[in-house]
């Protein structure tokens, strides 16, 4: 297949001129253009208008909420408030869950990278016996859905005394994240011209240093595009911490959910919550959108 | 599957001499590498499959043999039922509709110059949570359109047809020269030219009252034409005011409709103007004055997207506006590989853009195509977080999927053999893509 990894706006047109086309094909042409814009321009639209929702509604008092549509600021600006953001960051339940956030996904995003690199490593350059084997067992997990673990592990856990921990979560995403990383850096690291690791290796370098001196730097466009995805993933999650943590390790996803049976009556924590929530991932995916997308792309068998 | 996942690896010949390590290492380095990501795996991924396996045929509390019972309940369970009707429509729907789109999009954007910009907005809804996703589509989907935006487009395009009423409350206060009839109004007695007839009613909200409305008046008499005034009567504070009559705080039905009626057919009709006065024609003369159903209709408070009915398509339109920019992406680095030369040369040969489309790219994308549809259908599969926060309480049973009853037996229900048997099932459900995946590898790894 020729879906190659690159940033969005990659396949650039090229434009053909046509010599001698009959002028009327020439001005359907032009409309046909035009149509093309305008369906697009909509469609662009009405992608962001349920974002801009949230980001207006986030931003305007409950009573308002009840009383009038999110739209209505376009006429009425005044009613655009930061009370609800003022109020939920004086939560001590959202802030401490946003901590607990970063606490299990940067560990969680970490131990995959190394660990994932590790064997990445061992299976691209290493010789033992079924090699080939194992790398495919662990490729086959690939698609096995994080539901099936669930039950098992919540029951291992409660034995181990994990259950409720965010050493627990994390061990989980690990996990999860463990067979796409192996993947994708194997994959990586097998393509790494001989001629340099030879180099290294008759500079005297032991198998660990040229794992972290050579392979990992030389590694970088692949452990971005894996840190990244594990990262959103990891922060995004709702269903693994939902079943893993309890009310003083539960992360912002879960803090939010409990929110959500009376919708209406919490939009104030609800809406600017969420947007909360969406700042780092959507900061993350403007700021490395190539490498974003190329994860994304990669990791969509999870 | 795996040629999508293989997209993270830069492209490049296979090594000349295989990938025989360069440090001649012993075994036990190669373990020690090896040893976290697989204990790891094996006790997080590997151990789950088996126990669900075992634990399926146990029953609840997990000391008795069960047998099949958990996999009759599968079939037979109400809530599991709903659970696989949903999920086939999801599998069915979901991906094709986001393949679908991804491509139009695709297509489509190789045509603007902006195309990247757009690119960026379609796949930005991919970097959220799907409980962020949640939220914002139950605002979407919110009933009242006053506050959903999705109702309030509808109810907007439906008013814009059928015409809403201004008057729906509205209703005869006592000693009423009215009486209802038919979902309208009809006067008791005849009227007559020159006689100015009266016709008001109360309960009409203040704020909903037309925007043209103005202070009542009383019709004045005309020869040979019906008059009348038909307005609130209704002051505030002080409840009726001169019962029959408009007082100085009285507000005219602007635009109501009225319509004189003899023997069964309308002989006249007019709208009431501002200040509530109308005239009809002498034909109206010993008719009796109606003020027409339409007057009088509810409003119309669009659809109920979150109802029993609508609640599945209308989270796969969640999951849609997350994933068709996935789909988009994928197809778009597979379009910049189609040559092309093949596309000019088809429309050289004539070819319109359709025909190029539908008999040109669409046929060199099929792999591409196959792919993301593909992946779809696995990530369909797993979709939790959209379902639990979207549905509301009351239609959750019915927007019920697999991978959320799964986490309602195993964890609010307490039954965690049924629970097992619902993972044994989405396990065997993606197997075959496991199996595909590893066939395709098989081949790449032994270079």
């Amino acid at each position: 297949m020729t879906a190659t990894a690159g940033s969005i706006g990659k396949a650039d047109p090229v434009r053909t001129v046509k010599a001698r086309q009959p002028v009327a094909s020439r001005i359907a042409e032009r409309l046909g253009g035009g149509l093309v814009r305008v369906v697009l321009i909509l469609v662009g639209l009405f992608w962001l208008v349920p974002t801009i929702g949230l980001l207006v509604s986030s931003l305007r008092a409950p009573q308002d909420m009840s009383a009038s549509g999110w739209w209505t600021v376009f006429t009425k600006p005044s009613q655009l408030t930061v009370d609800s953001y003022q109020r939920l960051l004086e939560n001590s339940d959202i802030t401490n869950s946003l901590v607990n956030t970063v606490l299990i996904t940067v560990p969680a995003t970490v131990l995959v990278v190394v660990i994932g690199a590790l064997a990445g490593y061992a299976f691209a350059w290493m010789e033992f016996p079924g090699r080939d084997w194992w790398f495919l067992g662990v490729v086959s997990l690939l698609v096995v859905p994080v539901q099936v673990a669930l039950i098992p592990i919540a029951e291992l856990f409660g034995k181990l005394g994990l259950f409720g921990t965010i050493f627990g979560v994390i061990l989980f995403h690990t996990g999860f994240g463990l067979p796409f990383a192996v993947f994708l850096l194997r994959n990586f690291f097998a393509e790494i011209p001989r001629e340099l690791l030879e180099a290294a290796r008759l500079d005297g370098a032991g198998e660990l240093r040229l794992f972290a001196r050579v392979v990992m730097p030389l590694g970088g466009p692949a452990i971005a595009s894996l840190g990244i995805f594990q990262f959103l993933w990891v922060w995004n999650d709702m269903l693994v911490a939902l079943v893993f943590t309890k009310s003083g390790t539960q992360p912002i996803t879960v803090a939010l959910q409990t929110q959500v049976r009376q919708f209406g009556n919490n939009i104030d924590v609800l809406a600017p919550g969420a947007f909360i929530s969406m700042v780092i991932p959507l900061a993350v995916f403007f700021a490395f959108q190539r490498q974003f997308v190329s994860g994304v792309m990669a990791g969509a068998v999870k | 599957m795996a040629s999508a996942a293989a997209a993270g690896a830069p492209p490049g010949p296979a090594a000349p001499r295989g990938r025989k390590s360069v440090t001649g290492t012993r075994r036990t380095v190669a373990a020690l590498f090896l040893l976290p990501a697989l204990v790891l795996l094996g006790a997080l991924v590997v151990y789950p499959i088996g126990y669900s396996l075992v634990r399926s045929f146990y029953n609840a509390s997990g000391d008795g043999f069960a047998g099949f019972d958990n996999y009759k309940t599968l079939f037979t369970d109400d809530g599991i039922r709903t659970a696989l009707k949903n999920n086939v429509l999801w599998v069915v729907f979901a991906p094709t509709v986001a393949t679908a789109l991804g491509l139009v999009f695709a297509v489509l954007t190789e045509r603007v110059r902006w195309g990247t910009a757009f690119k960026l907005v379609v796949f930005m809804p991919m970097a959220i949570s799907m409980l962020a996703a949640g939220i914002i589509f139950r605002l979407v989907y919110d009933q009242d359109p006053d506050k959903g935006v999705a109702n309030a487009v509808w109810v907007g395009v439906h008013d814009t047809f059928a015409q809403s009423s201004a008057f729906p409350k509205a209703h005869p206060g006592r000693d009423s020269p009215l009486v209802a009839q038919g979902g309208g109004f009809v006067t008791r007695t005849a009227v007559h030219a020159g006689r100015p007839v009266a016709l008001p009613l109360v309960g009409v909200a203040p704020d909903q009252l037309p925007d043209g409305a103005a202070k009542a008046a009383a019709a004045r008499p005309e020869p040979g034409k019906v008059t009348g005034t038909t307005w609130q009567d209704f002051t505030r504070g002080k409840g009726v005011g001169r019962l029959g009559a408009p007082d100085p705080s009285e507000v005219g039905y602007a635009g109501m409709r009225i319509e004189a009626v003899k023997d069964g057919t309308v002989v006249a009709s007019t709208e009431a103007s501002g200040d509530g006065t109308f005239t009809l024609p002498a034909a109206a003369d010993g008719a009796v004055l109606r003020l027409p159903a339409s007057n009088f209709r509810e409003p119309y408070d669009g659809v109920d997207w979150l109802g029993p009915a609508l609640v599945t398509p209308s989270i796969i339109g969640a999951y849609v506006w997350m994933w068709a920019g996935f789909a988009m992406v994928l197809i778009a680095a597979g379009l910049a590989g189609v040559p092309r030369e093949l596309l000019e040369a088809a429309r050289v040969d004539g070819a319109t853009e359709w025909q190029v489309f539908r008999k040109v790219t669409v046929p060199l994308l099929a792999p591409v195509l196959a792919v993301v549809v593909v992946t779809l259908m696995i990530n369909v599969l797993k979709v939790f977080d959209l379902v639990f926060i979207i549905a509301p309480g009351s239609s959750q049973d019915d927007a019920n999927v697999l991978a959320l009853e799964l986490y309602r037996k195993g964890f609010a229900e307490g039954r965690p053999g049924v629970a097992s048997a619902i993972s044994v099932f989405l396990l065997l459900l993606v197997i075959p893509v496991m199996l595909f995946n590893i066939r395709r590898l098989r081949r790449e790894v032994r270079r």
